[in-house]
């Protein structure tokens, strides 16, 4: 379980962050969305140290990430796995020595038990044979199956991933959403998922927060988000026609 | 730097990177150090031998010039500036590149010491691999001086050679590869330091090419200075 404590963030004097409290829960796939520029991407990569709070605490199960030093967040970083919006593979490396990478950073394996696992991953994510690829030479959904195996490689207790779904065809978007809830209930991780994409925060979203102008706006679960009276959520969600329509039908069978 | 110097996470995986940095900073510049170098040898050698019309001064005069201008100022020196747009160049955009694609932060979610991991192989890599190009460079120069010189009729190969052989300082070869090295240091880590801090897009990563370019000159005209009068003079 990962918990926010009131923090806030600023640059250069402006606030973009403001006294942030809510917890990712173990087994979920938590959700953080909101629109554009709302700061999203900021309080994830606050949460995993890639930025420093202004104010407030992040724990990590009961351990406070935003005191430790820098050997004692190291030791809090392996068991964490991202996804990065656009992989972040490493061009000059396969896929397979990709996924190998962090075991052989940190594992304490023989060669051949990396591989071993690294196959494990792969074929977990559906890559199967393609291992002596390099990420130009395979597509964008491969790319972040990569990035998924690359991620549980160090079986991580903690799982981030910044819009996984950004780029993707419908059918792909899919098939990664449906990975990230099957790796989080198998691995047992606490899974966060940055994402504007809401046909994914309905298809696996388990607990969602909702960002806006910096604050957290709303938090509930799937179901909830279809009968919230919250202005600033039902603009960002049910922006189109077609969502508004939904909504109607929804909320129209549900009074039946 | 205290980043980049500090402990590395796997020994033998830096040891293997700075292998591959060797072949990539190193062996993938033979060639156009030989090049330029065999090109520059010859030039000095004719251009000696076309400023020097008085009959007082000896033919190995030219052989001379060529060994010192080579040793002194250009395998070390201009081979050094030329290197920082081919390697300094190559290093800033290909950390400035990984930066913006979120690959350094990759690296840093790991738990791995990105800045130690991605510049501290290039350095050492460099420092070692440097000054063998120099000697190369050193070598080839001479070697086209001897070929051009007798070859176009301004000198013969005996004054030639005798030219090369006089006055010769060890010394000055020792000077040469203490400056090569220096160099090799500041191209180095000057392009990693301009690379690693890249924010934005393509246009920055441009920029931190061009940035890394200059100071990398800047800086190895100034050390070049300060190594000259502390060790020549």
């Amino acid at each position: 379980m990962i918990e926010v404590k009131n923090i806030s963030k600023s640059f250069d004097g402006k606030m973009v962050l403001q006294d942030i409290q809510t917890s990712f829960e173990k087994g979920k796939v938590n959700f953080i969305i909101g629109i554009s520029g709302s700061g999203k991407s900021v309080l994830t990569k606050c949460v995993v140290g890639l930025m420093e709070v202004n104010k407030g605490e992040i724990e990590f199960d009961g351990r406070n990430f935003t005191i430790m030093n820098h050997r004692q967040r190291k030791e809090i970083r392996q068991d964490i796995g991202m996804l990065f919006q656009g992989s972040a593979l490493f061009d000059s490396l396969t896929v397979e020595q990709n996924v190998m990478f962090p075991l052989e950073m940190f594992a304490t394996m023989s060669k051949a038990e990396m591989r071993k696992r690294a196959d494990w991953c792969l074929e977990r994510v559906n890559l199967v044979g393609k291992n002596n690829l390099f990420p130009s030479e395979i597509s964008g959904g491969m790319q972040k199956r990569t990035g998924i195996a690359r991620a549980i490689a160090m079986n991580p207790k903690y799982l981030f991933c910044d819009e996984p779904n950004s780029g993707l065809d419908p059918q792909t978007a899919i098939i990664i959403d449906n990975l990230i809830r099957e790796i989080t209930y198998d691995l047992g991780c606490t899974t966060v998922v940055v994402s504007h994409d809401m046909n994914s925060v309905m298809e696996i979203g388990d607990s969602i927060n909702f960002i806006h102008a910096g604050q957290l706006w709303w938090k509930g679960d799937r179901r909830e988000i279809l009968f919230t009276e919250n202005k600033e959520l039902n603009d960002f969600v049910f922006a189109s026609e077609f969502m508004k329509e939904i909504r109607e039908i929804m909320q129209k069978e549900s009074k039946r | 730097m205290q980043q980049v110097c500090s402990k590395p996470e796997r020994l033998a995986i830096y040891r293997i990177r700075i292998v591959q940095e060797i072949d990539k900073i190193g062996v993938q510049s033979v060639g156009i150090v030989a090049l330029l170098s065999a090109f520059m040898g010859a030039v000095i050698t004719l251009q000696t031998a076309a400023n020097i019309d008085s009959a007082w001064v000896p033919r190995w005069t030219i052989g001379y010039t060529t060994r010192q201008s080579l040793i002194l100022e250009f395998s070390s020196t201009i081979m050094s500036l030329i290197l920082s747009g081919k390697v300094g160049s190559n290093i800033a955009s290909e950390i400035g590149t990984m930066r913006i694609t979120e690959q350094i932060d990759a690296l840093d979610i790991m738990g791995v010491n990105s800045a130690s991991y991605l510049i501290l192989p290039k350095i050492i890599a460099a420092m070692l691999i440097f000054p063998f190009l120099v000697v190369i460079s050193m070598f080839l120069g001479i070697a086209a001086g001897a070929l051009i010189g007798p070859g176009s009729g301004v000198i013969s190969l005996t004054d030639y050679i005798s030219g090369i052989q006089i006055y010769f300082e060890p010394f000055q070869v020792t000077y040469t590869l203490i400056k090569s090295v220096v160099f090799a240091y500041i191209i180095t880590s000057v392009s990693g330091y301009h690379g690693y801090y890249t924010k934005g897009g393509a246009l920055q990563v441009g920029e931190s090419n061009t940035r890394a370019v200059v100071y990398s000159i800047i800086l190895i005209m100034i050390s070049n200075y300060i190594i000259t009068q502390l060790l020549l003079l």
